[in-house]
C-alpha cells in the first residue's frame, strides 16, 4: 500500500504539473481537492486519466470521483480493489 | 491615447522600456520562461500547467502592469487586452493531435485540451488582473503594427476602453517573442505619470518599439 500511494504522489505531481511540490509534501490522508494541494476540475479530469492510462481504470460513473480522489489513499485503495478484479 | 510602458520578451532578455530587466541564457523556452518567473518572487502555481504562450503573455503582462496600479486607476471593464500573434495556439495543437494520434495510445490531455485556443492566454492575463474588458486576438503572419493601432484605437474612439494592455505574443518551440503596450487615455495616464515618462500611442512610435525590441527575432508565424 505504502509503495503505491508513494508511486502516486509523484505520478500526481508530474501529470498535474506541481512544480513546487515534492512527494513528502503531500499527506497521503490529505484532500486533494479544495484546501489541500489546490486542485481545479481540469486536475480531476487529469486525474481520471491517470488511472485509465497507468492501471487500466476506466471510471464508468463521474459522481464515484469525489470518493476515489479525496485523497492519495482513497485513490490506492480503489487502485488495489479494482485491479484484482 | 498614451503609451504609459512597454515591454518586449526577445530571449535571453525581458526589457522595460528598453532597460534590460532579466536575462538568462537558457538551453531552451521553457526554462527560460520558467526561470523568468522564478525571478519575478510571486506565488502563482497555476503557470506551471500553462503551456508556453500562456506562460509568456502572463510574463510579459506581469513585468508591463507591475505596480502600475492598473486594478486601482481602473474598473475592470475599462480595461481591455488586444493581442496578436503568428501561430496561434499550434504548439499546443501539435501536442494534443499527438495524444490521439494513435488508437492503441489514446490519451488525450485534458489539461493540453484546454490551451488549443489561442485566447486563452488573455484568459489567463485577465484572471490574473482582474481585467473584464474587451479582448481579442489577432492572428498574422508577423506584427503588424497598422491593425494593432486601428483596432486598439478604435476601442478607444468608441469609448469601450481607458486603458488595454496590446502587442504582440507568439510562442512556437523555440520562437518566443512578445512585445506589449500599456496604452491609457492621456487624462487618466497624466495623473500617475510625468510627461517625459509616456510617448504618444501612434503609428512611428509603435513602430520604432517594435523594430528595436524585436530586431533579432525570428517572427514567421507558422498559422
Amino acid at each position: 500500500m505504502q509503495e503505491l500511494t508513494e508511486k502516486l504522489k509523484k505520478e500526481i505531481i508530474e501529470v498535474l504539473n506541481l512544480e513546487d511540490v515534492n512527494p513528502e509534501d503531500i499527506d497521503t490522508d490529505a484532500a486533494l481537492f479544495g484546501e489541500g494541494l489546490g486542485l481545479d476540475s481540469i486536475d480531476a479530469l487529469e486525474l481520471i486519466v491517470l488511472l485509465e492510462k497507468n492501471y487500466g481504470i476506466k471510471i464508468e460513473d463521474p459522481k464515484e470521483g469525489r470518493k476515489i480522489f479525496a485523497s492519495v489513499r482513497t485513490m490506492a485503495e480503489y487502485i488495489l480493489e479494482h485491479q484484482k478484479k | 491615447m498614451q503609451i504609459t510602458r512597454y515591454c518586449s520578451v526577445n530571449p535571453p532578455e525581458i526589457r522595460l522600456n528598453g532597460t534590460v530587466v532579466f536575462q538568462d541564457q537558457a538551453e531552451n523556452s521553457s526554462s527560460f520562461l520558467k526561470s523568468a518567473y522564478r525571478n519575478f518572487h510571486i506565488q502563482y502555481p497555476k503557470f506551471f500547467k500553462m503551456d508556453n504562450l500562456s506562460k509568456l503573455a502572463f510574463l510579459a503582462a506581469e513585468y508591463l502592469l507591475n505596480d502600475m496600479g492598473i486594478s486601482e486607476r481602473y474598473a475592470p471593464e475599462e480595461t481591455g487586452i488586444v493581442f496578436q500573434n503568428g501561430s496561434s495556439s499550434l504548439e499546443t495543437d501539435e501536442k494534443h493531435q499527438e495524444s490521439i494520434a494513435g488508437r492503441q495510445n489514446y490519451f488525450p490531455s485534458p489539461s493540453v485540451f484546454v490551451y488549443t485556443l489561442p485566447n486563452i492566454m488573455v484568459g489567463e492575463v485577465s484572471i490574473r488582473h482582474k481585467i473584464k474588458g474587451e479582448n481579442a486576438v489577432l492572428i498574422s503572419p508577423g506584427p503588424d503594427v497598422g491593425q494593432l493601432f486601428d483596432y486598439t484605437g478604435e476601442l478607444f474612439l468608441q469609448k469601450r476602453l481607458k486603458c488595454c494592455i496590446t502587442g504582440w505574443v507568439e510562442a512556437y518551440h523555440q520562437n518566443l517573442t512578445a512585445c506589449l503596450f500599456l496604452v491609457e487615455k492621456k487624462e487618466m495616464a497624466k495623473s500617475f505619470l510625468q510627461p517625459g515618462e509616456m510617448f504618444i500611442f501612434g503609428l512611428s512610435n509603435l513602430e520604432r518599439i517594435f523594430n528595436e525590441a524585436l530586431q533579432h527575432a525570428r517572427i514567421d508565424g507558422k498559422a
